[in-house]
């Protein structure tokens, strides 16, 4: 999807908060798109890890915000692993999903998890999920 | 020998197979696990973000623990257990200003430095017991079982807390050849299942689950080991969702790696809890007279 860069269009605001919550340097990301190619999550992503690096480093919070690429990180660390520029960007992806969670904001509801479900899935599976997709 | 032991939640629930099995199998190696006192949820995930702290007293919590009772090393079973509490462990032995400011909150406790060393079971077996006493422990060898060790993320990612410092990770096949099974490798090995997402994005948990089961029925695989009761639960306890709702998915049993490592060591099958795992899986120990045997 193209992206417009304007001076007005570059959030400075967005692109030191994600620098503060994640303690990464994301700036230094090259674009060379090694985290796109090994993530598990690809097939399921409206942009890949590589993209929403590029997105960040340009400010671009409202695309940043609106694809579901934060999402459906499952921080596996597979692309972690593998940055030649060293950037834990499962950091600075938990620090974009942070921007909507800090605000009281749930992306999973727990009261909409069927009974069904909670009888017979791990606890893991719960708690994981509310640390990571709940406010 | 006594080993320091850190549950966590699904294993008193979900996965009592998975620890049960692990603490029968232990006796026939003369280890003695001992549980953690009052031990709490390690949160699972570790927390990613550089500013929130508050997520890092649960397992940091554990740890004290353990230290204070003089469980060192802390044995975890589940994957995501051994991540949690390995990372936070390490960042109270690297991180200064971390270490200050957590224990300066925790008064009560005695300030922690990382004292404790937290292991995993593969580790544990591997540089605490050795290869050849494990061997040596068999009394049922999995012969011509062709075993497909599943890593998934937590046990080697990132790279400071992996179970297994080599480029080529062998340390579960390792162990699964040492109960005389065969090891096929295959390459969705270490990819994620998918983890949590099955709860809030199941169909690209489904995506990942479903590359994992076919890599390794290519491979030639009878069954995919486990060491998490997550990933038992996206490749195992869903394999009946992904059959009902894909054409052309073929079954492959799951079991964790201290079940086929009681059965190997002639611990009676009931004390591995096969009704806690897929039907499948019984099926298929039944079937290879694994259950028979013992």
């Amino acid at each position: 999807m193209p992206s417009t860069i304007t001076k007005r269009s570059i959030d400075m605001d967005f692109i030191e908060k994600v620098g503060t919550i994640s303690g990464e340097a994301f700036k230094t990301c090259m674009q060379c798109g090694t985290c796109s190619t090994v993530c598990p999550m690809q097939e399921s992503t409206e942009v890949t890890p590589r993209k929403i690096i590029h997105l960040a480093q340009w400010g671009i919070f409202s695309t940043v915000m609106s694809v579901n690429m934060a999402w459906m990180c499952a921080s596996c660390h597979t692309c972690a692993v593998r940055c030649p520029r060293g950037i834990d960007i499962p950091k600075v992806v938990e620090a974009i999903r942070l921007l909507t969670l800090r605000k009281n904001k749930n992306f999973v509801e727990p009261f909409e998890i069927v009974k069904e479900q909670i009888e017979e899935m791990p606890q893991a599976a719960m708690v994981s999920t509310f640390r990571k997709h709940t406010a | 020998m006594k080993i320091g032991y850190y549950p966590g939640c699904t294993l008193k629930t979900k996965a009592k197979n998975l620890e049960i099995s692990t603490i029968e199998a232990m006796k026939k190696l003369d280890v003695e696990m001992v549980e953690l006192d009052r031990w709490n949820c390690c949160g699972a995930v570790y927390s990613l973000a550089d500013d929130d702290l508050v997520h890092l007293l649960a397992p940091v919590r554990d740890l004290i623990r353990a230290r204070d009772a003089g469980l060192t090393p802390l044995m975890t079973l589940c994957s995501m257990c051994y991540n949690t509490l390995a990372r936070a462990n390490l960042l109270m032995r690297n991180d200064e200003v971390k270490r200050e400011a957590i224990n300066n909150f925790m008064e009560e406790e005695e300030n922690y430095q990382g004292e404790v060393e937290v292991v995993h079971l593969l580790n544990f077996l591997r540089d605490s017991i050795g290869w050849d006493k494990v061997k040596a422990a068999v009394e049922n060898p999995l012969d011509g079982i062709k075993l497909a060790p599943y890593y998934g993320c937590t046990l080697t990612r990132p790279l400071d807390v992996s179970v297994d410092h080599n480029t080529y990770h062998n340390v579960f096949g390792d162990m699964m050849k040492a109960l005389g099974g065969e090891v096929v490798d295959f390459q969705e090995a270490e990819t994620c299942c998918g983890s949590y997402q099955v709860i809030s994005n199941p169909d690209a948990a489904e995506k990942t689950t479903v590359r994992i089961i076919e890599s390794a029925l290519k491979a030639g695989a009878d069954a995919l080991v486990l060491s998490c009761p997550l990933c038992d639960y996206n490749l195992g306890k869903k394999q009946a969702d992904l059959m009902a709702s894909r054409e052309g998915i073929q079954p492959l049993p799951v079991v964790y790696m201290s079940q086929l490592m009681a059965l190997a060591f002639g611990v009676p099958a009931e004390m591995a809890h096969f009704e806690l795992n897929p039907p499948l899986t019984r099926e298929f120990l039944e079937a290879r007279g694994l259950l028979a045997r013992v």
